[in-house]
């Protein structure tokens, strides 16, 4: 075998189970970066050293869009002193990929503390960011104290409920959800009836080939209940899209990569821009993680999405800051 | 309830909560006679503590987050809700009546404790 076909996974898509060895492999490559290809139901990785092999097409794609996540503006603890740093450092990396992303999505926790100078100083920096249109859906930390209103005001022009909307990018329909707002005691993150509904709604008249990207802050799988690492009502929305051949669910509040492929699902994790958390389980609580500070960058990071029309290929590169 | 009645005052506080342990649940019980009529919750590693609270009538709750991550203090049954606590905040309420209540940290919902008042 040669050392190529070695580092290329293949699941195949039509069997419901998820090849282990395959996931565990890609789940070791997410925390370095990887890059995964669905092409006609199948999911190819390869590990980022090895994009230099990929020719120019599987590599940029036809729309390419990066995501960021929980900047955390106004954290100010050990784990990361200088959040604005580090936001203006995601900012660079995105100013410096070879294919220039369309547009960032940033998947909550823009604020820590939902103080209008934390959204101000974030949509300051992303200012500079090449990509001039951001598509926001709230984390828990935006909607503090007035159940989302400044949110709304500020970010969520033409969305519906509590700020949900979807839209279409050269033939990808993407989804924003909140899963953030009434969540009650002992739960997990929650989408809620009123927005199931609209969801139903919304991809009804999409035909099946149509790829869907649904982003939302809190993740959509059961990543670890335990540290509320969930959404209650997600496998409603999920049965929304079992139809669709090509379903990628971007998500944040983690604070770190992780990558799980079910069915026609891809579910994916980003990086923070802005602290560590640890792995679940591995502490006593998902609190900031300390790292030594030489060491932060490299566990921030962004990730760029690139589609190839016609070959139903969303690829997923994460990318550290360092 | 395992009681002492030779053990009064502010030692009863302690004693009784060292009992609420040895029955592998972590709850304090404060007695009728204390003079105190405050207690405290502290948030830490993103659980409260103790996770269940007992107290007489009239004591005032005191919960801080010693957390570097902002938590809540909201009643479940909507009696009580604390502004967003960021690290070191505090967030007081005074219980007048009796009952049992639970509440909840609502940013993060896993996050759940119970104040019984007698």
């Amino acid at each position: 075998m040669s050392e190529k076909k070695k580092d290329e996974l293949l699941h195949d898509h039509n069997n419901d189970g998820v090849n282990r060895r395959g996931f565990l492999k890609c789940m070791a490559w997410a925390g370095t970066g990887a890059l995964c290809v669905m092409q006609g139901g199948v999911l190819k990785s390869y590990s980022l050293s090895r994009l230099s092999e990929l020719n120019t097409a599987e590599a940029k794609g036809e729309l390419s869009f990066v995501q960021i996540s929980d900047s955390h503006m106004g954290f100010n603890k050990p784990a990361n002193p200088d959040v604005a740093g580090t936001l203006k450092a995601a900012v660079d990396k995105i100013n410096g990929l070879t294919a220039a992303p369309e547009f960032m999505l940033h998947t909550g926790d823009i604020s820590h503390l939902s103080k209008p100078e934390e959204f101000d100083t974030v949509d300051q920096i992303l200012k500079s960011a090449k990509p001039k249109d951001v598509f926001y859906v709230p984390g828990e930390h935006d909607v503090l104290n007035d159940d989302g209103k400044q949110f709304l005001e500020r970010y969520g022009k033409g969305s519906k409920g509590a700020g949900w909307y979807s839209f279409d990018k050269k033939g990808v329909h993407f989804i924003g959800l909140v899963n953030v707002m009434n969540l009650k005691a002992g739960g997990l993150g929650t989408l809620g009836h009123e927005q199931l509904e609209w969801m139903e709604d919304d991809v009804k008249h999409l035909k099946h080939s149509t790829p869907i990207v649904v982003f939302a802050h809190i993740p959509l799988w059961s990543v670890y209940p335990e540290w509320g690492w969930g959404t209650d009502d997600s496998a409603q929305a999920l049965a929304y899209l079992k139809k669709f051949g090509s379903v990628t669910v971007l998500n944040g509040h983690i604070h770190q990569t992780m990558q799980k492929v079910e069915g026609n699902v891809t579910f994916h994790t980003a990086a923070s821009t802005a602290f560590p958390q640890p792995q679940p389980g591995k502490a006593d609580s998902p609190g900031p993680m300390k790292v030594p500070a030489e060491q932060l960058r490299s566990v921030l990071g962004i990730t760029d999405v690139n589609y190839v029309q016609g070959q139903h290929a969303l690829a997923v590169v994460d990318s550290s800051l360092a | 309830m395992r009681r002492s009645v030779s053990i009064a005052g502010l030692a009863a506080a302690l004693v009784l909560g060292t009992l609420g342990f040895g029955t592998g649940q972590k709850s304090y019980v404060a007695s009728a006679q204390e003079k105190t009529s405050t207690m405290e919750v502290k948030i830490d590693n993103f659980s409260f503590g103790p996770v269940e609270l007992t107290v007489p009538v009239g004591t005032t709750v005191t919960w801080t987050n010693r957390d570097d991550i902002p938590h809540t203090v909201v009643s479940t049954d909507k009696v009580f809700k604390s502004k967003v606590l960021d690290t070191d905040e505090k967030f007081s309420y005074t219980f007048s009546k009796a009952g049992t209540y639970p509440y909840f940290c609502s940013i993060h919902p896993k996050m759940t404790g119970k104040v019984i008042v007698q």
